[in-house]
């Protein structure tokens, strides 16, 4: 089933009125960077801004799928911080070994999750709260509440450091796989179509015949693998398994969901402004970087939640006014 | 035939009393099994450290009731936590406060609870009238909340030595803690509050139906904030707690993960996240029974971890049997 329509800018726009915002703000800081800083599109700086926000990226796509069926998933920082535990242990096997499996453990959480869900009928909310403590419990015993350091004779490590075609960060390859490979699905096949249906009105989807349970899984499922992926990148990023690292994750994550313009009752989202959130909430810490070391101002890193939490206010503000506007009255209510 | 089918009414008798008072029982069998296993559990001591770390969570928990009843959520309370915990010794440790120890204490109290209350109207006024989702308008405050905290104290840990506001964490009224009574105070209040005023009619009614409550002609905006501010108001209350329990405040841990704490103990308590109920007894049974699990393992020597993976399997096995009951 191929929407042909899918990279049709004016049909996106009037498919998605909520992301626009986005991409205009992404747009204005990035203008505003470029014309203050002298470093800001430096191949140094990107690279690192995103090779560093890669994690993010990817629980943000995962968590965008699970938002889309109308649920949530507050696991995500903790099984990246599990997985990346795993990923450190496993470092010695290569990458070969430990990326699978570390996936591999994120998408057992995912599985878990879904069958309290789907089968368990607990709502997602408490479902996932409960996975989060225990993932975290979880990392903490299997770790002994240390950091696990990955073994540097491996090619683990070359993850973060080694470049594709000596341009590229293979994190930065690997994330944009993710993010085009999900793009498709949610664009282009029966399974993405029908996480939206089931988002937008799961009831109806049912008697639609739709295999909503199906569509449900793996969103969670794939939400625990990405989960999986990031703490790959937080291990190998920083050189060792981080236990008591992903606090808040999943906030950060449903915070960029939504001000890529996705309904948290399910069913209308993008990926591509999800990635536009979460790169906008990234770059509102890489400005501050430059800003600090512009002088003028010293604004310590306590500002950066408080100016993210504006942000994101400013972007509720603004998607709440098009909602209204908007002759659905559904989106209002 | 019929003695099947009498048997099998008792058995769903039985089931069914069982799923209304699973925590009641659920305390029962931690309470015996601490008494026969646990080292000195029957002591008054052990009880008022409880106690002691029990009220925050209690205190919380019942605004969380609240909330949860009208059918929302609020995970803002750990920051709002660490909000009042930041400003109280700002005040009190600020030029005015020390020309005048009195008048000092006073706003040091009073100013962060109107602090709470002006962040319940933020998140109020965010759900209630912008219509935006429980979870992400308090989310706004749960990121920077914290932030506005750290920015104020400059991120430090800010100690003190102020015997009347410690009263509020370590005072003692017939040898059990200050703030045991205080979150026994407010309880009967709320529980007067939900089930005697119009208020709280019209809160179990939004929770229920907020279709109907508002066709009604019920004041569903202003109940809704109202929750929104009792629950602020409340988690700044107990970030002072901590604050004078520790004699310090420390914005970045002050509250931290409260709000899982808050929202496990209410739904282990009987409330239901889809609204309509607000068992405030009842959440500060779940608050005890976390506690005590808490305290149990590690009282036997299970790590702190452990104790995170029982605590989500006690989540899980109460939203279990309460979704078995609905159906």
């Amino acid at each position: 089933m191929l929407d042909q329509n899918a990279f049709d800018m004016r049909k996106y726009i009037s498919r998605n009125p909520q992301s626009v915002a986005v991409w205009i703000a992404l747009f204005v800081l990035i203008v505003f960077g470029l014309l203050r800083y002298d470093n800001f599109g430096s191949a140094y700086n990107i690279t690192s801004f995103l090779n560093y926000n890669a994690m993010f990226i990817a629980i943000s796509v995962g968590m965008c799928f699970v938002i889309l069926t109308g649920g949530i998933d507050l696991s995500v920082g903790s099984v990246a911080a599990f997985t990346s535990v795993v990923a450190a242990y496993l470092s010695p096997y290569g990458i070969e070994v430990a990326m699978p499996l570390a996936i591999l453990s994120g998408v057992g959480f995912g599985l878990f999750n879904a069958v309290c869900i789907v089968f368990g009928r607990i709502p997602p909310f408490i479902a996932t709260l409960a996975t989060m403590l225990g993932a975290k419990g979880g990392s903490l015993v299997i770790s002994g509440a240390q950091t696990i350091a990955v073994d540097w004779g491996s090619n683990f490590t070359q993850l973060g450091m080694e470049k594709a075609m000596g341009i590229v960060p293979w994190t930065i390859v690997l994330v944009g796989i993710l993010i085009i490979g999900l793009w498709i699905v949610l664009e282009m096949t029966s399974l993405g179509r029908t996480i939206l249906a089931v988002g937008g009105g799961e009831d109806a989807s049912v008697m639609m015949g739709l295999k909503v349970n199906r569509a449900k899984v793996f969103a969670y499922a794939l939400s625990g693998g990405c989960a999986g992926l990031a703490g790959v990148f937080l291990a190998s990023g920083f050189g060792a398994g981080q236990p008591l690292e992903g606090v808040g994750w999943e906030l950060s994550a449903i915070a960029s969901v939504v001000v890529g313009g996705t309904l948290l009752t399910g069913g209308l989202g993008s990926i591509p402004a999800t990635v536009a959130g979460a790169l906008l909430l990234g770059l509102v810490f890489n400005i501050l970087n430059f800003e600090n070391g512009k002088g003028w101002i010293s604004f310590s890193a306590y500002w950066q939640m408080v100016i993210r939490g504006a942000f994101l206010f400013a972007v509720i503000l603004f998607q709440t006014r098009v909602m209204y506007r908007r002759p659905n009255a559904e989106f209002a209510k | 035939m019929t003695t099947v089918t009498s048997e099998e009414t008792m058995r769903t008798d039985y089931t069914s009393r069982l799923k209304d008072h699973g925590g009641l029982i659920a305390l029962a069998v931690i309470l015996v099994f601490n008494i026969i296993v646990t080292p000195n559990f029957l002591q008054t001591q052990t009880l008022a450290v409880n106690i002691s770390q029990v009220a925050t969570i209690a205190i919380v928990a019942m605004g969380m009731t609240l909330v949860i009843a009208t059918g929302g959520i609020d995970l803002s309370v750990g920051a709002v936590m660490a909000l009042s915990g930041a400003l109280a010794p700002l005040v009190f440790l600020s030029d005015f406060g020390q020309a005048y120890p009195v008048l000092g204490l006073i706003a040091a109290l009073l100013f962060p609870l109107l602090a709470a209350l002006v962040c319940g109207l933020f998140n109020g006024i965010i759900v209630s009238v912008l219509k935006v989702q429980p979870i992400i308008a308090t989310l706004i405050l749960f990121i920077s909340g914290r932030g506005i905290a750290q920015v104020l104290t400059n991120g430090n840990l800010q100690t003190f030595s102020n015997p009347e506001f410690s009263y509020l964490g370590t005072g003692k009224i017939l040898g059990f803690p200050f703030q045991g009574w205080l979150a026994l105070a407010i309880a009967c209040l709320l529980f007067w509050v939900v089930n005697r005023t119009i208020f709280g009619r019209y809160l179990l009614a939004i929770g229920g139906n907020e279709r109907a409550a508002r066709l009604a002609g019920g004041p569903v905006r202003g109940v809704k904030i109202g929750a929104y501010v009792i629950c602020s108001v409340l988690s700044g209350l107990a970030g002072l707690i901590v604050v004078a329990i520790n004699s310090a405040s420390d914005a970045a841990r002050n509250g931290n993960l409260m709000e899982l704490d808050a929202i496990a103990a209410a739904v282990v308590g009987g409330a239901l996240l889809q609204g309509g109920k607000a068992p405030i007894f009842g959440a500060i049974l779940g608050a005890v029974i976390i506690q005590l699990v808490k305290y149990t393992l590690l009282a036997n020597g299970v790590e702190d971890e452990v104790a995170l993976i029982a605590k989500a399997v006690i989540i899980l096995a109460a939203v279990y049997i309460q979704q078995a009951r609905k159906e």
